[in-house]
């Protein structure tokens, strides 16, 4: 009996090792937080958080209580949303260390609060990070003056501020810690749809008509991969070289819309979502555009391997170089026979 | 005249028409995206994606046509290997090509009618035709549905993975293309096999 090999074997064991990769897609264990960052956080290390009880005991709920000092009855009323700290997501946040009264007017401690302290204009960044040299490297001041020629300022009538989007209370940083990049354009595209994604409050701080995120994105192919992978801001702003985080929002019809401005050994990602990263790392991957890799991530025409780059052109020219020997014998070798 | 077999009935004609076809556009369109460049594009990116994802899909059908039929036909016989002696077979024909054939010497293991491929043919055709296209389809449609792939493998993107493996199986493909397509014109005469791809019938040499 004739022993054969059919190709089932050859099938057998190079596909089912693959199955591992697709069939069985496990969940990720959630890597640890970067260690490098030595501050705890946290309600127990604000030397302020008793005394900021005093205003969380109102604004820290969903419902708060109000007293009639003349009747003495008392109502129980929803706490506006605007209003509302939450106390775990602030004690998190870039001012977790901070007391209310730091920022906010001392008169704020007295209750019913004046209806004067409603004129009172509020903080802006540059009012505590400005012209300051231990905020110089997160240059706060170029970030004001891409602020004020975007989008954002010069279609509100110069109404948006910085808080629209970085909330006081619950902001962090992350793009400039070298956190997880699906983390960073998670918490950076939260920050556009809270009005983009909403046209209630996207009326709040425009006149201009909102326009559906979904539907205006449709020529996007992988739609919802790109906006895992992307930040809206990679191609609705101007890249500017000396900030980390462009702040200088285009108007729609001036966003980037050739897919080959990312998918191109020169992609423009890597002067916007992965410019920290770029900076930061000095590991090579053998690959072009290797920060991108190294996030666990892959761009189509970024990421071109150097090392199998060479390897084809070098296997390509053997095989061509091989075809053209053999051809030039066949034809020296033919007209011999011929001549015998 | 030299004997002649029809080796290649309609349905394989047809496949091979198609696959031919379906492979040039995934080749062309799979290097103007891995190549992908803002100024100088062999195709332009989106157009190159729509090449790429319709002739990949059709071509994964047009597989079934090759797979079906090899199990339903005869023609599945010539994919099956004697592993007995392979290696002194394999080594046979590779020395005839770079060295008998220019010789004039007669081929170890000529067409006949039991024998439509010689051992480096078999071999290369099961390589292909049962390993990197499976791949490539396993592969491509998982690119094409990225959220089922894996996010993390070995510290390694899935996505990242799935696609440097895809292209190395293209790669060989590609190679594999150039090298059939040389050994095909030494047949009878340069023409005559690429001639039993259009009327089925193969002159024996």
């Amino acid at each position: 009996m004739k022993l054969k090999t059919g190709p089932g074997y050859l099938i057998l064991l190079l596909l089912v090792p693959l199955l591992f990769l697709y069939a069985f897609n496990l969940p990720v264990v959630q890597e640890a937080d970067d260690p490098q960052e030595l501050i705890v956080k946290g309600t127990e290390n604000n030397p302020f958080s008793e005394e900021n009880e005093t205003c969380l005991r109102c604004h820290g709920e969903q419902k708060y209580e109000l007293t009639d000092p003349v009747t003495g009855m008392v109502v129980r009323r929803p706490m506006s949303g605007s209003y509302y700290i939450d106390r775990d997501v602030f004690y998190q946040s870039v001012h977790w260390s901070f007391a209310c009264l730091d920022c906010h007017l001392a008169d704020y401690g007295e209750y019913p609060h004046a209806l004067s302290l409603r004129f009172e204009p509020p903080y802006n960044c540059l009012d505590c990070h400005g012209y300051d040299e231990t905020y110089a490297r997160y240059k706060f001041e170029d970030i004001e003056t891409e602020h004020l020629k975007s989008a954002h300022y010069t279609q509100t009538n110069g109404e948006f501020s910085c808080w629209n989007c970085h909330n006081p209370h619950s902001y962090q940083v992350l793009a400039r810690e070298g956190k997880d990049i699906f983390e960073v354009v998670r918490n950076s595209n939260n920050m556009c749809l809270v009005c983009h994604g909403d046209p209630f409050k996207f009326g709040l701080v425009s006149d201009i008509e909102p326009t559906e995120i979904i539907s205006t994105h449709n020529w996007l192919p992988n739609q919802r991969l790109h906006f895992k992978a992307v930040r809206c801001i990679d191609c609705h702003t101007e890249i500017n070289d000396s900030l980390l985080v462009s702040h200088n929002m285009r108007p729609a019809e001036e966003a980037v819309k050739g897919c080959v401005s990312c998918h191109s050994s020169n992609s423009i990602l890597m002067g916007t979502l992965y410019k920290y990263e770029a900076k930061e790392s000095r590991r090579e991957y053998g690959f072009v555009n290797s920060a991108i890799i190294r996030n666990n991530s892959y761009v189509i025409g970024a990421n071109r391997s150097k090392l199998m780059n060479y390897g084809s052109l070098l296997i390509f020219g053997l095989t061509l170089g091989a075809v053209l020997v053999h051809t030039f014998f066949r034809i020296r070798f033919s007209k011999k026979h011929h001549n015998e | 005249m030299s004997e002649k077999y029809y080796f290649y009935p309609r349905w394989i004609r047809v496949w091979h028409t198609l696959n031919a076809i379906l492979c040039l556009m995934l080749i062309v369109s799979g290097i103007s995206l891995q190549y992908s460049d803002t100024d100088a594009p062999v195709i332009n990116f989106q157009a190159a994606i729509g090449i790429h994802n319709f002739a990949g899909v059709a071509l994964t059908f047009n597989y079934m046509i090759f797979f079906v039929g090899n199990l339903l036909t005869e023609n599945g016989r010539n994919y099956l290997m004697r592993r007995k002696g392979l290696r002194d077979r394999l080594w046979k024909q590779l020395r005839y090509y770079a060295y008998g054939f220019f010789r004039g010497e007669k081929a170890p293991f000529p067409v006949g009618k039991e024998r439509k491929f010689n051992p480096l043919q078999q071999i290369s055709y099961v390589i292909v035709m049962y390993a990197a296209i499976p791949l490539l389809f396993l592969t491509g449609w998982a690119l094409l549905f990225p959220e089922f792939i894996l996010k993390k493998f070995l510290g390694f993107s899935g996505i990242f993975l799935s696609a440097q493996l895809h292209i190395a199986m293209g790669f060989l493909v590609s190679v594999f293309l150039v090298i059939h397509l040389y050994v095909s014109t030494m047949g009878r005469t340069p023409l005559s096999n690429f001639r039993s791809m259009i009327d089925g019938w193969q002159e024996a040499h």
